[in-house]
Formats: structure tokens, C-alpha cells, sequence
């Protein structure tokens, strides 16, 4: 089973959301839509699921053409932000319906409903209405509804986003497992790159209705395209400084390091866990900036500094304590650099 | 600004509350001037009716609310001279951004020249200076929630400042400047900020004091470094860190503590336990690694973070994740644990042995 998208784009009025873009999705495969608010993360999915048809381009399932398909024909479920159910339905009610709808026989319904609420915890509930339960709760319902009918398709809409924290990381740990074993393609829309990470699959990153990088997700975090991938893929922000390259010699501010990369001038981008607030490898780099802020989270402190004009951030296990507006050194791990030229494209040094 | 004292709250919704209609028990705080301090806790916890407590919006069942001494309890609102920013931003679409942020101002009657200073003041800080002239209408949702801080943080006479949930709408990537942001308004101004949040990173990352809340009860009061290493109740352990803490069985008699029959060194003093009580060991997944000899489990799943992996280890049908960094060797199959004794924790039912 695939789904496949050949050069599809979308513009409304005169305005591109989505800019031409293929893509191949596999069965048994999680993949997410990474990208900022407006970034065409929605638009993508609901043309994946023929809710909205593309302005061009051509969409295939299993090789064959549904571009024109109704969605009612399509085998899919959606999940959306808001939690959407039936609130004079019972739980046991709502999981049902979508089967109730095919005129499933008795027995092997009432056998499928219990399977899925127990693989969502739902069992205790199942007699109750949506409005007496947590929001976690409600959410799982939803899910366990999309869940039933064995789409081929199923489309989450950042499914977790108005959930607390702690019942985010909960079902996001269980949602890989809940598609384990079926054949469906799950498309899954985040913003944050944490979640990407935690949720693993394949990620498409989007940036202003453009596909920038499509791929494993932990690859496409380690081996950005680009200077915008790996920006989208960084939470908190990439830091960022001009280079210059003479000789196969790279220099930042003060300190210089071999590199293969040709004369000139370069991006270098470092993920903030790769900046130490102390020396703890002898073959790291030290850079002296300005302290604007330090963040202490009781596992990790997070500083806030001025490397002349860029803002930079390290991130770093363990407690440190700085003052606002100390100069210190931080400590970079050379070996974790990834350098851009000067289109912004990822350059191997 | 003033110092905030909330003495023995109880708050109920219903009238004649028998004992379980407490959404609110026991309530005290002390929250000093100029500090910058957290609620945190999950929904339904009651750190919203605590904010609506102190504004006044509702009169608590029973206990007092004190700024810098002085009974508030029976007074309105408005008399009690608070600072507020909500989850989504709340401004005038007609007017400019210099007009939404002079409005608190304005309205108090501040003369003309005061409100300029302030407005530019606080503009400059939030990166809003090249926009004050335009309509607040064509602003994104980020955009909006920036002018609504800033309304709240443009008047320096508030008693206090309240955030409830402020950064919800926004993109994890500006969270990390607005939240910057604030925490340098607060060094620059000195204000009495209270922050209330379900997440703990913004939580522990803004305050330098943080109030655990669950099921209407306070269960610590600590600095974000004493909520991570010694939580004193097993949902400050869960609750914070991400994973959380591991909570595991084991047994002790007057020496020695045993998990899975294996023998595990802990910093609680096993003189302090009582008997016939739940026993728990407490260890973060930060403080456990992988060892040639220890508790013996099996891996089971790794997940790649990014600049750290969790692993998922099973000894028996129990549990147990351990956090490594990015780059450090994993062993598959057959493993072994070993615990930091200094931050493994025996659990009394549910409480902290010291």
C-alpha cells in the first residue's frame, strides 16, 4: 500500500500554500509534517486525504488514481487538534459508530470496540459520556473512533495540542504502538521538533508551503539539506556565525580548526547541546560571549549569550549558575559543526 | 509590587461543602516582593481558582489573601490593583500597537508624557518599536500575545503580575524569546510575577520558586534544582522530568533495601521508615546507568531524541527508563543498572524518607 503524491501544489486566490511537491508514503509507516503555524502542514494533509483537492498535480493509492476520489469513497480517518465526538454517544457509542455505519455484525463489533479501548485504556469508561471525562480521555476516544475502522489512511492534526504536558508524553509513547501491527499510513502534524524526535517514522519538514527535506526523522535531524531544515529541526534555535575558510582552515573568533571545505565564507550552525558551559574534552574549542540570561530547569541550565552580533544558546546538563552580563567562555564541540555555504546549502567539513 | 500571602485558603464551588467539595485545602503561600514565582500543576489541579483568588474574580470559602500585610479578601478587583496576561491574547484590533499599549495607562490618567516613556520602554524590550504606529488587527496570533504581555507589564503600580498560561498559542521557537524576554523584564523591573503552567519546562525555566499542585493541594514548594533532585512526593517525581521519575517496588527490613530481590544503596535514612507502609524507591532516569555488574534487566526499546536517547528497560513486568547521552554505547539484550545512591529515594506512601 502507498500513497503517493506527484507533483501536487495548491494556491487560493492567487496565493501558492502549497508549492509543487512529490512524495511516497509507505504502509505501516508514521510520518510527520514538521513546521511552523501557517506552514502548510494542514493544507498538505488535507489534500493527502482528498478533503481538499490539489489546484495541480496527481495522487495515487496503490498506484491508482484518487485525485478526483470523494473522501466519503477513501478509506480514511481524521484526527484534529479540537477533540470531535458524539457527546449523547456513550464512549462504547462513539468508538462504534464508524462501524455501525459499514452494518457490522453484533458480535464481531462489540469484539473490535473492546479490542481498541483496551489498547487505549478506555475499557473503564466505556459507559460514560465524553463530557464526564479529562480532556486525555476525550482525546482517546477520538483516537480509538480513527482507529477502529482499519483506515488505509489516517491523519492527525496535531492530535496532542491541547493536552497537558505529562498526557502528551504519555500518548505519544503509546501511539507508535497502537499502529504497530496494521497497514496503515499515519500522517501526523507537529510543530515541535521534540515530538518529531520522540515519535521517530519519517518527517516531511515545511517551511512557508514548501517541502524542504523529506526523510528518516533521526537522519534529516543529524544531515539537514540546508540551513532552513536544520533550523525548523531545532528546539531551542540553531546557533549561527559567519566563518571564513582560508587554507583548510576555518576561524571563529579567535580560535581556528582544520576543515576540507574551499576558500571563503561559510555558515557554521551548532546545535545548542554541542556549546559547554565547561571544558569536559580536551579537544574543544573555547568562544568568550555575554551573558543575557541563564535558565536553570533543575536538570539542564539553558544560557542565553552575545557572541558578538548572533544569539546563541547552551544547553547543558546539570546545574550552573551565571550572572546577567558576566563574560564567559562556553566550549564548542568542533566535531558537531555543520557548515552552509553561501546559499544556505549543507556543506560536508 | 507587593508581597503576597495567602493564608489557609479553602476554596469550594458548591455552598456548604462537605470535605470532598474542596477544590482548594489548605492553601499557604508566601510569595515575596519582586520574585518571580510558578504554579504548576495539571488541569483540574486548582491553580486557575488560586489566580482568580488573589484577582478577586471569586471569594475563597475560607482564609484570607494578604499584600504586604494588608487584608484583601473583601476587596473588589479593581481595588486590588493587579497586572493579568491570559492564554490568548486579549487586545483592541482597532487601535495601534502604542495605542494598546498606552491603554492601561491612559486609563488610570497618567499625563501624556509618562505613558510615552513607558510605552517606547517596554516596546523596545519586546522587539515592537518599528510596529507601534500599525493597526494591532494584522498582527499574528504571537504578534497579539506580545502586546498583551506588554499591557501587562507597561504599568509599574500593579501589586503583582499574573500569567495564566501565556505561551500556549505560540510556536515552539519564539517560546524560547518570549520566554527570555520575560524573564529580562523581570530582572529589569523587579516585579512580583506569578506563573501558572501545566508545562514544566516553562515553569522551571522562568521561576526561581515553584508551588507543585495536585488534586487542590500544595505537595512542594521548591527551587527547580531541589523539585528535580529531592521531589518529596512521588507526583513532584513524575510529574517533573521528562521521562519522569522511575517508581519502583522493593522491600526493607532494618539494614537493607531490595528491589526485584537485588540489593540498591539509597540516601533515606531506613531509620525514619514506619512500619506498615507502602514502600517505593524513587531514581530519576538521569541518575541511572548502564554498568558491568547491578539490577539485571532486559532492554527493550530505544528512542533517539536527538541529544539524548531513553531507554525502555524491563526487570520483570517493571519498568525502568534510562536516559544516555547522544553518542554513549547502548547494550542490547541482557543488561545490568546501577543507581546514584545519592539521588535514589525511598517513597513512604508516596512521601519522601529523608
Amino acid at each position: 500500500m502507498t500513497l503517493e503524491l506527484q507533483n501536487i501544489q495548491k494556491s487560493v486566490e492567487g496565493s501558492q500554500h502549497i508549492y509543487p511537491t512529490s512524495l511516497v508514503l509507505e504502509k505501516n509507516s508514521i510520518n510527520l509534517l514538521l513546521g511552523a503555524t501557517l506552514s502548510g502542514k494542514t493544507t498538505l494533509m488535507q489534500i493527502m486525504g482528498g478533503i481538499e483537492k490539489p489546484t495541480q498535480g496527481k495522487i495515487l493509492f496503490n498506484g491508482n488514481d484518487v485525485t478526483n476520489m470523494s473522501v466519503q469513497k477513501r478509506n480514511i480517518s481524521m484526527v484534529y487538534q479540537q477533540f470531535i465526538n458524539y457527546p449523547n454517544f456513550t464512549v462504547y457509542e462513539n468508538i462504534a459508530s464508524p462501524l455501525r455505519l459499514q452494518k457490522m455484525k453484533e458480535s464481531v463489533l462489540d469484539q473490535k470496540v473492546q479490542e481498541v479501548a483496551d489498547l487505549l485504556k478506555l475499557t473503564p469508561m466505556l459507559s460514560r459520556k465524553p463530557n464526564e471525562l479529562s480532556g486525555g480521555q476525550q482525546q482517546r476516544t477520538a483516537l480509538a473512533r480513527a482507529l477502529i475502522k482499519d483506515s488505509d489512511l489516517i491523519l492527525l492534526d496535531e492530535p496532542f495540542a491541547n493536552l497537558d504536558f505529562k498526557l502528551r508524553e504519555e500518548l505519544r509513547e503509546e501511539l507508535p504502538k497502537m499502529f504497530e501491527n496494521k497497514n496503515t499510513i499515519v500522517v501526523y502534524a507537529t510543530t515541535e521538533p521534540s515530538e518529531a524526535l520522540l515519535l521517530g517514522g519519517n518527517t516531511v519538514l515545511l517551511e512557508e508551503g514548501k517541502v524542504i527535506q523529506f526523510g528518516k526523522t533521526q537522519e534529516i535531524y543529524r544531515r539537514p539539506l540546508n540551513i532552513n531544515s536544520a533550523n525548523v529541526f531545532s528546539d531551542p534555535p540553531l546557533n549561527r556565525a559567519k566563518i571564513f575558510v582560508k587554507n583548510n582552515k576555518a576561524t571563529l573568533e579567535k580560535v581556528s580548526w582544520n576543515v576540507s571545505l574551499q576558500d571563503g565564507e561559510y555558515t557554521l550552525g551548532i546545535r545548542p547541546h554541542h556549546v559547554y558551559p565547561k571544558k569536559i574534552n580536551e579537544d574543544f574549542f573555547d568562544i568568550t560571549g555575554q551573558v543575557s540570561i541563564a535558565e536553570i530547569s533543575g536538570s539542564e541550565t539553558l544560557v542565553h549569550f552575545k557572541l558578538k552580533e548572533n544569539s546563541w544558546v547552551s544547553q547543558s546538563h546539570g546545574v550552573h549558575n551565571f550572572e546577567l552580563g558576566q563574560i564567559s567562555k562556553f566550549y564548542i564541540d568542533i566535531s558537531k559543526c555543520l557548515y552552509f555555504d553561501g546559499k544556505g546549502n549543507y556543506i560536508n567539513g | 509590587m507587593a508581597r503576597v500571602k495567602l493564608d489557609n485558603l479553602n476554596h469550594s464551588y458548591v455552598s456548604n461543602p462537605t470535605s470532598d467539595d474542596y477544590v482548594l485545602k489548605n492553601i499557604n503561600i508566601e510569595w515575596n516582593d519582586g520574585g518571580a514565582y510558578a504554579l504548576l500543576g495539571p488541569s483540574g489541579c486548582g491553580k486557575t481558582t488560586i489566580l482568580n483568588l488573589i484577582s478577586g474574580l471569586i471569594n475563597p470559602t475560607s482564609g484570607s489573601i494578604l499584600f504586604d500585610g494588608k487584608d484583601v479578601t473583601n476587596l473588589s478587583p479593581l481595588e486590588r490593583n493587579i497586572g493579568q496576561v491570559f492564554q490568548f491574547p486579549v487586545i483592541y484590533d482597532t487601535m495601534t500597537v502604542y495605542e494598546n499599549l498606552a491603554f492601561p495607562l491612559k486609563n488610570r490618567g497618567f499625563e501624556t508624557a509618562y505613558i510615552d516613556k513607558k510605552v517606547k520602554e517596554i516596546a523596545e524590550i519586546l522587539e515592537l518599536s518599528p510596529s507601534l504606529s500599525n493597526r494591532a488587527s494584522g498582527l499574528t496570533a504571537d504578534g497579539k500575545q506580545k502586546i498583551s504581555l506588554g499591557r501587562g507589564l507597561v504599568r509599574s503600580d500593579v501589586n503583582v503580575l499574573m500569567f495564566d498560561e501565556p505561551l500556549t498559542v505560540i510556536d515552539p521557537l519564539l517560546k524560547w524569546q518570549l520566554r527570555s524576554k520575560l524573564k529580562e523584564l523581570h530582572h529589569e523591573f523587579k516585579n512580583t510575577m506569578i506563573y501558572v503552567t501545566h508545562d514544566q519546562t516553562e515553569a522551571l525555566t522562568f521561576a526561581d520558586q515553584v508551588v507543585v499542585m495536585y488534586d487542590g493541594v500544595i505537595v512542594q514548594v521548591g527551587t527547580p534544582t531541589e523539585l528535580f533532585e529531592t521531589p518529596k512526593h512521588t507526583f513532584v517525581g513524575h510529574f517533573i522530568g521528562s521521562p519522569g521519575m522511575n517508581i519502583l517496588p522493593c522491600d526493607v527490613n532494618s539494614q537493607n533495601v531490595t528491589c526485584f530481590n537485588h540489593p540498591i544503596k539509597t540516601s533515606s535514612d531506613l531509620k525514619n521508615i514506619k512500619s506498615n507502609s507502602k514502600l517505593q524507591i524513587g531514581v530519576r532516569p538521569e541518575f541511572i546507568k548502564f554498568s558491568p555488574s547491578g539490577l539485571p534487566v532486559i532492554v527493550n526499546n530505544v528512542s533517539d531524541i536527538g541529544r539524548y536517547k531513553v531507554v525502555d528497560c524491563l526487570i520483570e513486568n517493571q519498568r525502568i527508563k534510562v536516559i544516555v547521552n547522544e553518542g554513549d554505547d547502548i547494550p542490547s539484550g541482557k543488561a545490568y543498572l546501577e543507581f546514584n545512591s545519592n539521588f535514589t529515594k525511598i517513597y513512604e506512601d508516596s512521601w519522601m524518607v529523608s
